[in-house]
């Protein structure tokens, strides 16, 4: 008789993960994401929300190692002071982190398994609230495995931004799942960047309280085979401000999503990404959704992406106006540059309104570079590149844009420059 | 300086032939001007001598100080010290007007073989001669050309003129869109810059721009050629009797 090969199934290697770990506080929420993810299963090419996307690749077995990117190489955000919290491998790493005590602030990881954490009530919560209307199997699968994560809780004035940075040496998988809970009226600005492994998955929950901000710069890139499933999910209370740009470069499948949830009056969300991709093998994602459950809030969504020799992009977005949600404000962009026309830019925005005093806005556009503007440029002595470099820098302004701090939207349009020369190489 | 041999262009798509032989030359020092009804081809020419993509010049030559420009692209050629003021300056959002100056400046120097201009310099300059333009701090601030009037627009090229100090200059319709006041200091904006050393052609459909940049040598064109060369007469003939009488002479 012959011995069949067992497929590999990620919800049975989780089932055992979850069953021989105790992982102390968090364990009880990670049995029940196992318990949504049996009953979900993963994600397929047939379900409408991986239309565009396929999740073979994000869900296979074992990875083969690739080259490593070290540390330096992997903070874009090195001339800035802030607070680090290094990920290698998917483990927290005390010698290349930062002294985690600061004012104001208190910083822990995931992986502390005594009984008693504040994130224990937070740990997985807005990830199960999110599995409706649509499921979201790889973040219940992030809850339920996740080897580590940054915790932070802002109870003040915090001096700077904390960075959480992902390395990567040995390992090809991270599964990292990081909580962030913002007390009334305090802000804090969070960097995210690094390769972290060929393949992650990542999860963020922001709980932002009455009066609070946060504003989270994240750039992926420098990994040219990155495979990564991101959630940030985020819910917002009365006057809270939420803020979050994506710079994405190069790697292989991205798949970011954005799940934020306005529940208290006079809030905002802004969510924005910029993008960047060459070659076939590049296929960015963003999928957004956005609910308004209060009064007066508003939402913002910008999503640029310069796309060629083959590359794909796709955005789904969704603005959900819940009812009794008046005075809503909510706005989505969604744009594709195509330097070529082999390039493909797929986009399904979409708006359910239950609410009548609403003023929504949504479009998408596919194009390419103007030419009118491009000869005006060469006809006053700038290279065709570089001409055609400003106009793309000047298509993906308004998506930087979003970002407040301007040193750190500087050193964004310094990478994105970089990119484009070094495409010239 | 500029010297245009029997010049025939067509357009690459439509097979169509627009230049029909265009002979003209402009010496350094010397400004001409070119008047013609619409649709003669002017606007062409300047696209043609810019290195506008869109046509196909089927016979003649085109030299700039000796040099075959038509073998140059666009950016070659405004480094060898072309620039055409656009009859249409193109709006170019997400681009600040500063950046875009200093970045074309610095071009050029660059293709040259020059020194990259300083800063401090460069903010000089921009500065002194913006405000000759009347051209305020916020509108070098904003992006290229976005939300400028038509007027501004058309000082905006001047002002660009006046920071690369092309060797020839061609204006396309200059005049078009502008009001008394603007088209004076666009014209002193013009006048500025005119020294030994650079050529001016000036295309214009109407006689009053060049009651204020006066030029040395008028050409009628019509249907694709210069039909008729003249002094600064020509163009108050084309004023008093309008394009049919001169066109009917000489056809
Ligand atoms: N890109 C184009 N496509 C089609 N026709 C064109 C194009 N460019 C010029 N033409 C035609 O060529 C002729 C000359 O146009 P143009 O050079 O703009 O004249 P002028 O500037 O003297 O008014 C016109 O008949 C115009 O319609
Ligand atoms: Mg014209």
């Amino acid at each position: 008789m012959a011995i069949k090969q067992q497929k590999f199934d990620p919800i049975e290697d989780a089932t055992f993960q979850v069953a021989n770990k105790n992982r102390g506080w968090s364990q009880k929420a990670r049995e029940g994401a196992l318990k949504r993810l049996s009953t979900m299963g993963m994600p397929s090419r047939r379900d409408e929300y991986w239309k565009y996307t396929n999740p073979t690749e994000l869900l296979t077995e074992k990875l083969s190692v690739s080259p490593v990117v070290g540390l330096e190489d992997a903070n874009i955000f090195s001339e800035l002071d802030a607070l680090k919290i290094v990920f290698c491998d998917g483990v927290f790493n005390p010698d290349l982190s930062d002294d985690l005590a600061a004012e104001n602030i208190i910083i822990s990881r995931l992986e502390e398994n005594g009984d008693l954490h504040w994130a224990k009530n937070y740990y997985g919560l807005l990830e199960e609230k999110a599995q409706r209307p649509v499921s979201r199997s790889l973040a219940a699968l992030n809850t339920a495995i996740a080897s580590d994560g940054a915790l932070i809780h802002v109870k003040g004035k915090v001096e700077k931004p904390i960075q959480i940075l992902g390395i990567r040496n040995n390992t090809a998988e991270a599964i990292l799942h990081h909580v962030i809970k913002v007390e009334k009226d305090c802000s804090i600005t969070l960097l995210e960047s690094g390769p972290f492994a060929k393949r992650l998955n990542s999860v963020m929950e922001v709980f932002l309280d009455e009066g609070a901000s946060l504003e989270h710069i994240r750039a992926q890139g420098r990994d040219h085979d990155r495979l990564a499933v991101t959630h940030v999910f985020a819910d917002i209370k009365e006057n809270a401000k939420f803020k979050s740009f994506t710079l994405s470069a190069n790697g292989m499948l991205t798949r970011n999503e954005c799940v934020l949830t306005l529940s208290g009056d006079e809030c905002a969300a802004h969510v924005a990404g910029a993008s960047v991709g060459d070659g076939k093998s590049f296929h960015h994602d963003d999928t957004v959704f956005i609910t308004h459950d209060a009064v007066a809030c508003e939402s913002r969504q910008v999503f640029k992406k310069v796309l060629r020799n083959g590359a794909t992009g796709v955005f789904q977005g969704k603005i959900l106006v819940k009812e009794g949600a008046q005075k809503t404000d909510g706005y989505q962009i969604s744009q594709s540059l195509l330097l070529d026309e082999d390039s493909q830019f797929l986009a399904k925005p979409e708006l359910e309104i239950y609410a009548d005093d609403v003023a929504c806005s949504h479009g998408s556009t596919s194009g390419a570079i103007d030419e009118e503007a491009l000869f005006y440029l060469c006809s006053r002595g700038i290279s065709k590149n570089d001409a055609a470099d400003m106009l793309t820098l000047a298509f993906l302004a308004e998506a930087v844009e979003e970002i407040e701090n301007d040193k750190i939207a500087d050193i964004i349009v310094e990478k994105i420059s970089a990119w484009l020369s070094r495409r010239r190489n | 300086m500029l010297e245009i041999k029997d010049l025939r262009v067509n357009l690459e798509d439509e097979n169509k032939e627009i230049l029909k032989g265009v002979d003209l030359s402009v010496e350094a020092g010397k400004v001409h001007a070119i008047m013609g009804p619409n649709g003669s081809g002017k606007s062409t020419l300047s696209y043609v001598l810019s290195g506008k993509d869109g046509y196909e010049v089927v016979g003649g030559s085109v030299k700039l100080d000796g040099l075959d420009i038509l073998e140059m692209e666009p950016e070659e050629r405004a480094a060898a010290g072309l620039f055409l003021a656009f009859q249409y300056p193109v709006e170019i959002p997400g681009v600040g007007n500063m950046t875009f100056l200093r970045t074309a400046v610095n071009s050029q120097r660059k293709a040259r073989g020059e020194d990259e201009i300083s800063a401090t310099d460069f903010l000089k300059q921009v500065r002194e001669r913006a405000k000759s333009l009347q051209i305020d701090a916020e509108m070098l601030k904003r992006p290229v050309n976005v939300g400028f009037s038509g007027g501004e627009k058309k000082r905006n090229e001047i002002l660009q003129m006046a920071m690369l100090e092309p060797r020839m200059c061609i204006l396309d319709e200059t005049d078009s869109g502008l009001d008394v006041d603007a088209m004076k200091l666009v014209a002193e904006g013009v006048n500025a810059l005119r020294d030994a050393g650079r050529g001016f052609l000036v295309i214009t459909h109407y006689q009053r721009l060049l009651d204020h940049i006066k030029p040395d040598v008028v050409h009628i064109m019509a249907n694709g050629k210069i039909v008729k060369t003249g002094g600064p007469e020509l163009a108050l003939e084309v004023e008093n009797n309008g394009y049919s009488e001169i066109l009917s002479e000489v056809a």
